[in-house]
C-alpha cells in the first residue's frame, strides 16, 4: 500500500499584489525528491489558496514559511495553487515555484 | 657530562627482525603470499607502531587481512598509524587485540565502528588529522617501525611501481625505511622489469605478490544523472558570484555533487560568461571524471592528483599536457605534494559539508561518527606561510575587514574558502545547527575537542540556494553571525533572521541573492550540464573513459 498523503491549506495576501497573468499553468514533475504544481487564475479578493498534498509528516510550519514568503516576493494574488509534492526539500519548492512563475514571464 | 650509550639500537634491531623473517625470504626480496602471517609474525613485535598503507582509494588489503590473522601471542597492542581505516579489517585488528592505539586521518565508511570501537576501550584514539599533518609527524613523533605498502608491480630488488595510485606510498616509505624500520609491499605482479621505478628498492624489504589486486574505491565518481536542477542553480552561483568576481585560477574541488555540477557548468554557462582561461585553469585534484568536458574544452592547463580514479588512466595518459605524467607515460599521483599544492598553491578551496554551526565552524561528524577530516582542513584554511601573490588571493584579502585589526596597513591576501551545501539536506536534515553533533561526538566518544572540519576564522563564503554570504566582508562576530543567518533559511540559525538585518547587509554586499546575481532562475536546469550521465562523459573523452561496472547503466 502507498504512503498515507497528508492535505494542507493556506491562504496568503501580498502586501504589493500583482494579478497572476494566466488563466492556467502546470509545472513539474512529481518525481522522488521534487513536485509539481497547478496554479490558476480565480477571483479571490486578492489572496491566494494553496492546496499541498505531501507524503511528509510534522513540516507544516516550514511549508507555511517557504509559501508564505513565495507569495510576499513575487506579489502572487487572485490565485489557486495546488502542490503535489514527493518529499521535495524547501530548497526545490522554492525554486519550481519561481520557475514556475517565470515561465510567464 | 659526555653519555656513554650506543647509537645503533634501531639498525640493530632490524636486523634482529630481519634474521627472523630471513627464511621466509627467497630470490632477492621475494616471499611467497603463503609465508606472509609468518613474516608478519617475525618483524612485528607488541606495541610497534606499524602502517597499513589505505587511503580513501588505494588499500593494501591483502596485508591487512593477513595481519589481523597473526597470534595474538606473538603480535598484539599494536599502535597503528595510517591515513584512513575505510575497511572492515582495520577495525577487526582492534576487536581481535592486535592492535590497540590508532592516529590516523579519515575513517569513511567504518566512522560508526571507530567510535563504538572507542567507547568499548577496545581503541585507544590518539589524534584525528589531516593527510599532511599525519605524514609531517610520520617525520616527527609518529615513525612506523614497519609499514605494509602496496604496488601495482614489483621485482625481486624490491623495486616498486606504484604508478597511477602512487598516492601515499613515497611519504611512508621514505619515513619507515630512513629510521631503519622494515617496508613490506604487497604487489599486483612480481615482474623482471617494471614499468617505471616509483620507490626504489632500497627502500624496500620485501616484495609479496598477492592472491588478488589491491582494492581500489571509485570515490570521485559522481554520476552528473544524480545533478539536481538545485545544484545547477549552486553552481550558477558559484561561478558567477565567486569564480568570476575573484578571477579564481587555481582551485582545489572538494568530492560531491555540487563541485560536479560546477564542473559540467564551465564549458556551458562558464563559456557563456566569457570566462575560459580566466578562471580554473589550475587544480590540485583527484581525476573526477566531471571534469572531462572542461578539459575537452580547452579550459584547464595543469591538474596535479593526490590519487588515481579507477577508470580514468587511459584518459589522464592520453592528455599529458594536462595531467603529470612519467617517462614510460602513465600519469603518477602523489598524496603529499597535491596536498602541498593543495594548501600552499590555490586560490581557492570550495567543498561540502554536513553541519555549520551559528557562528559559521562546520563539521562532518555526527555524534556517533568518527569521519575524520582528509585533506578537506589543509585546503580549506588560509595557508598562513603564503608569500606569493594573485589576482583572486589579493582581492579576497582587501576584503577582509578585520585584517587591519592584526596587520594595521600592511596589505595581505586571503584564501577563498568556500562551503556549499543545500539548507536542508536529504531526507530534511538542517545543514545549519545552533551547536554541531561534534560536540556531543567529543563527549561520546571522550575526545580532547569536537572534530571541526573548517574553522569559522578560515572560512570566506557560504553558498547556499539562499544566497552567498561573504563572511570575510564582516566587521565582528555579531555580524559574521547575521550573515550566516540571512543564508541559512528555514534551519533553527535561519528562522530568528530579520528581513531587515538581511536588507541591509545585501545593500553592504555581505550577502547576494540570486537576483542581487542577475541570474536567471528558470535556466537552473539540468539541460545546462555538459554532460548528463556517464555515457556521454566516456563520449566526451572519445571512448578513453572506462567507468566501474557499477557505473555502466546503459
Amino acid at each position: 500500500m502507498g504512503k498515507q498523503l497528508k492535505e494542507l491549506n493556506f491562504e496568503f495576501k501580498a502586501e504589493t499584489p500583482k494579478d497572476f497573468p494566466v488563466g492556467f499553468l502546470h509545472y513539474g514533475v512529481v518525481g522522488s525528491g521534487d513536485m509539481e504544481v497547478i496554479m490558476e487564475k480565480k477571483a479571490l479578493n486578492g489572496a491566494v489558496n494553496i492546496k499541498v498534498v505531501t507524503p511528509v509528516t510534522g513540516f507544516d510550519e516550514v511549508w507555511r514559511r517557504v509559501l508564505e514568503r513565495f507569495v510576499s516576493e513575487t506579489g502572487i494574488s487572485n490565485a489557486s495553487l495546488e502542490i503535489n509534492d514527493c518529499n521535495a526539500t524547501p530548497v526545490v519548492v522554492s525554486l519550481r515555484l519561481r520557475q514556475a512563475l517565470s515561465e510567464i514571464g | 657530562m659526555k653519555e656513554t650509550k650506543k647509537w645503533d639500537t634501531r639498525k640493530t634491531d632490524y636486523h634482529e627482525r630481519m634474521n627472523a623473517a630471513a627464511p621466509y625470504i627467497r630470490n632477492g626480496k621475494v616471499v611467497a603470499s603463503g609465508d606472509t602471517i609468518k613474516v608478519l609474525e617475525a618483524v612485528i613485535r607488541p606495541f610497534d607502531r606499524v602502517n597499513i598503507e589505505g587511503n580513501n582509494q588505494k588499500q593494501a588489503d591483502f596485508l591487512a587481512n593477513c595481519l589481523v590473522k597473526c597470534d595474538t601471542k606473538r603480535i598484539h597492542d599494536l599502535h597503528m598509524v595510517q591515513s584512513a581505516v575505510p575497511l572492515a579489517v582495520h577495525l577487526d585488528m582492534f576487536d581481535v587485540g592486535i592492535a590497540k592505539k590508532l592516529d590516523f586521518a579519515f575513517g569513511g565508511p567504518m566512522a560508526a565502528r571507530v567510535a563504538t570501537a572507542i567507547k568499548e576501550g577496545k581503541l585507544e584514539l590518539g589524534a584525528i588529522h589531516t593527510y599532511l599533518e599525519l605524514f609531517a609527524r610520520y617525520f616527527m613523533d609518529l615513525t612506523p617501525r614497519v609499514s605494509l605498502i602496496c604496488a601495482y608491480e614489483g621485482d625481486a630488488s624490491g623495486n616498486l611501481y606504484t604508478g597511477f595510485n602512487t598516492e601515499d606510498t613515497p611519504a611512508i616509505a621514505e619515513a619507515t625505511k630512513f629510521r631503519q624500520g622494515i617496508v613490506i609491499a604487497q604487489v599486483n605482479k612480481l615482474v623482471d622489469k617494471i614499468s617505471r621505478v616509483d620507490i626504489p628498492g632500497d627502500w624496500v624489504d620485501m616484495v609479496i605478490e598477492s592472491p588478488k589486486p589491491f582494492f581500489l574505491e571509485p570515490l570521485f565518481t559522481r554520476d552528473p544523472g544524480g545533478i539536481t536542477d538545485t545544484q545547477v542553480l549552486m553552481a550558477m552561483m558559484a561561478i558567477k558570484g565567486i569564480y568570476a568576481e575573484y578571477g579564481v585560477k587555481r582551485v582545489n574541488h572538494g568530492l560531491g555533487f555540487n563541485t560536479a555540477a560546477i564542473e559540467l557548468l564551465l564549458p556551458t554557462y562558464g563559456e557563456e560568461l566569457g570566462l575560459k582561461g580566466k578562471i580554473c585553469t589550475e587544480f590540485a585534484l583527484n581525476p573526477h571524471p566531471t571534469m572531462i568536458p572542461a578539459i575537452e574544452s580547452g579550459w584547464v592547463k595543469s591538474i596535479h592528483c593526490f590519487g588515481g580514479e579507477l577508470g580514468m588512466q587511459k584518459y589522464c595518459e592520453a592528455r599529458g599536457d594536462v595531467f603529470f605524467l612519467g617517462p614510460d607515460g602513465t600519469m603518477r599521483s602523489n598524496r603529499a605534494f597535491s596536498q602541498t599544492a593543495g594548501h600552499y598553491a590555490v586560490d581557492m578551496f570550495i567543498g561540502g559539508t554536513l553541519q555549520i554551526d551559528k557562528y559559521g565552524n562546520s563539521s562532518t561528524a555526527t555524534a556517533n561518527r568518527v569521519a575524520g577530516f582528509g585533506g578537506a582542513p589543509n585546503m580549506g584554511c588560509d595557508a598562513k606561510g603564503r608569500r606569493h601573490s594573485t589576482e583572486a588571493w589579493l582581492k579576497c584579502g582587501a576584503e577582509f575587514t578585520s585584517q587591519s585589526e592584526y596587520l594595521g596597513t600592511m596589505p595581505r591576501g586571503k584564501r577563498l574558502v568556500v562551503q556549499m551545501a543545500e539548507t536542508f539536506g536529504e531526507k530534511m536534515v538542517p545543514l545549519f545547527v545552533n551547536e554541531l553533533d561534534a560536540c556531543k561526538l567529543a563527549k561520546n566518544a571522550n575526545l580532547p575537542l569536537p572534530p571541526i572540519m573548517i574553522y569559522a576564522d578560515d572560512l570566506t563564503h557560504i553558498l547556499t540556494e539562499e544566497g552567498i554570504a561573504f563572511l570575510h566582508k564582516c566587521r565582528g562576530l555579531e555580524e559574521r553571525m547575521a550573515a550566516i543567518r540571512g543564508v541559512a533559511g528555514l534551519t533553527e540559525v535561519g528562522l530568528p533572521a530579520k528581513p531587515s538585518e538581511t536588507r541591509a547587509l545585501r545593500e553592504k554586499g555581505i550577502i547576494k541573492t540570486v537576483d542581487d546575481l542577475g541570474i536567471d532562475i528558470s535556466r537552473a536546469n539540468r539541460s545546462l550540464l555538459a554532460a548528463k550521465n556517464i555515457r556521454e562523459l566516456v563520449d566526451w573523452s572519445g571512448g578513453l573513459y572506462d567507468p566501474p561496472a557499477r557505473f555502466r547503466n546503459w
